[in-house]
């Protein structure tokens, strides 16, 4: 699946999003893959991810099935890294997501050093890829580039919604609650970290990055064209 | 997809199941409170007649009134398309598409002087029958390329060489559906100008991904190039950086047994 590939925006919008993976092959090095995997998620957490998960179980903020009407004041908005390596329970794509290109640098330089094995990605801007492969000494081995959107694209919404909602390339961020959460922002009823977790909790990967859906709402509330 | 809405005859929260692709992003997005139905609608009515607003968490379902249904075929196709937590059948792979340049460093998947094509539909947001899908599988076949054995949607084709899909599914709609493809450089145009074609004639968005592989040095100095003559300006990639490696123990070999002949 594409899931980190199609993000909207145009190479300047991913100056805070670089989404890290790592996958196995079926038929090729799956085998013994789960530590390595959680081995990844282990050593992305010193370099302060926004977000970690996996392909399974989901992200680092993660939707409640025991909530109760007191939690409406008091929900914890913090990530829980610990409970994404926690409950790695076999062998699936696993992420981290920073939110600026030295920490992205300094991971990849050290999941190079670490010699797991795995097949790993960067997803982000063409530009901000080849910096962290420059930064860890290697060569780019493949390159999946997204054309964007086109066809019936009078079927999408604005750009701001778009910026939000594609950060889980499954879909599971719809475009009406990306679209609310700006008119909630915007109408002071919600501060954007709180609207961003909201949308973090929908993706089930933990691909989306709350740091970058912080910043699009509080460019749309002020109006600000991207 | 937009297939919940409160229907204004009973008053209750109703799914448009023709439009519902079954995600199950309702079901497993929201987090879930468990409070009586009767209550928290009378709540809610006491604080409409007071024109008072009810402004609870978004993403919570306080009556946890979701229940996943019992899918039989076809309809089970939508969520294999939709819910990204269900693995397809078909690939093992968690999602709507196979490995693709994810894994090249150990497929091998994409050589040089070769290009992988990702073409989804319905991304994002807004679905895709798979009558729409397999207008562009036909006109791909016809131009004579080969479809990613190992991908969901090839999987579902009762004529892969001819692009043609199971009748059965044809009506099912799903959130987004990939097809993989994979021809010579010198067709990366040809492929382009076909896909912009067919895409007029579907009723829904195109995602086009363009998988390569890069040189000794990590450049490309080939694909890239030519999207940009036709126009694409080239923002975000997946950059696969070659880490990967084959690990997996060789499949043990079977001693050489007699054959005979019945």
């Amino acid at each position: 699946m594409t899931n980190t590939l199609h993000r909207f925006g145009p190479a300047e919008s991913f100056r805070d999003d670089y989404v890290v993976f790592a996958i196995a092959s079926k038929g090729k090095n799956e085998q013994g893959a789960l530590p390595k995997l959680r081995k990844f998620l282990e050593m992305a957490a010193p370099f302060k991810p926004v977000n970690l998960g996996d392909a399974i179980h989901g992200g680092a903020l993660r939707p409640s099935r025991q909530m109760n009407p007191t939690s409406h004041w008091n929900r914890d908005l913090k990530p829980d890294f610990q409970a994404v390596i926690n409950g790695l329970d076999g062998p699936t794509t696993v992420a981290a997501v920073f939110d600026n290109r030295v920490a992205a640098e300094d991971f990849v330089k050290a999941v190079t050093e670490a010699d797991l094995g795995l097949s790993i990605n960067i997803s982000t801007s063409i530009d901000g890829a080849e910096q962290c492969c420059f930064a860890a000494g290697i060569p780019r081995h493949s390159v999946g580039y997204s054309l964007g959107f086109e066809g019936k694209t009078e079927k999408l919404p604005n750009s701001k919604v778009m910026l939000l909602s594609t950060m889980c390339g499954h879909g599971m961020v719809s475009h009406s609650l990306a679209k609310k959460m700006i008119d909630w922002v915007k109408e002071g009823r919600r501060t954007p970290e709180q609207a961003a977790s909201y949308l973090t909790r929908f993706c089930s990967c933990g691909v989306f990055n709350p740091t970058r859906a912080k910043r699009v709402l509080e460019e749309a509330a002020r109006g600000e064209s991207q | 997809m937009g297939a919940i809405y409160i229907d204004q005859t009973i008053h209750r929260a109703t799914i448009n199941r023709d439009e519902c692709v079954e995600c199950y992003a309702c079901y497993n997005g929201l987090s879930q409170e468990h409070l009586n139905p009767t209550f928290v609608r009378t709540v809610r009515k006491v604080f409409q007649v007071m024109r008072l607003r009810f402004d609870p968490e978004p993403d919570v379902c306080p009556t946890a009134a979701f229940e996943p249904d019992e899918l039989a075929w076809p309809r089970v196709v939508r969520r294999a398309f939709s819910d990204p937590r269900v693995p397809h059948e078909s690939t093992g792979v968690h999602g709507r598409g196979t490995e693709e340049v994810k894994t090249n460093d150990v497929s091998g998947r994409v050589q040089v002087g070769e290009v992988g094509f990702t073409i989804e539909f319905g991304r994002p947001g807004a679905g895709v029958w798979f009558r729409d899908i397999q207008k562009m599988c036909r006109a791909l076949a016809q131009a004579g390329v080969a479809f990613e054995k190992k991908n969901p949607v090839t999987s579902l084709m009762s004529d892969v060489a001819t692009g043609t899909i199971r009748e059965d599914i044809l009506d099912e709609k799903v959130l987004s559906a990939i097809v993989e493809i994979k021809v010579p450089v010198a067709r990366t145009e040809e492929i382009i100008r076909l896909v912009w074609e067919i895409e007029k004639q579907i009723d829904t968005v195109v995602a086009l991904g363009v998988g390569t592989r890069c040189d000794a040095s990590g450049e490309d100095t080939v694909v890239g190039p030519i999207l940009e003559r036709l126009g694409y300006k080239l923002e975000r990639a997946k950059t696969n950086i070659g880490l990967g490696r084959i690990t997996n123990a060789p499949a043990p070999e079977f001693a050489e047994q007699p054959v005979s002949v019945r």
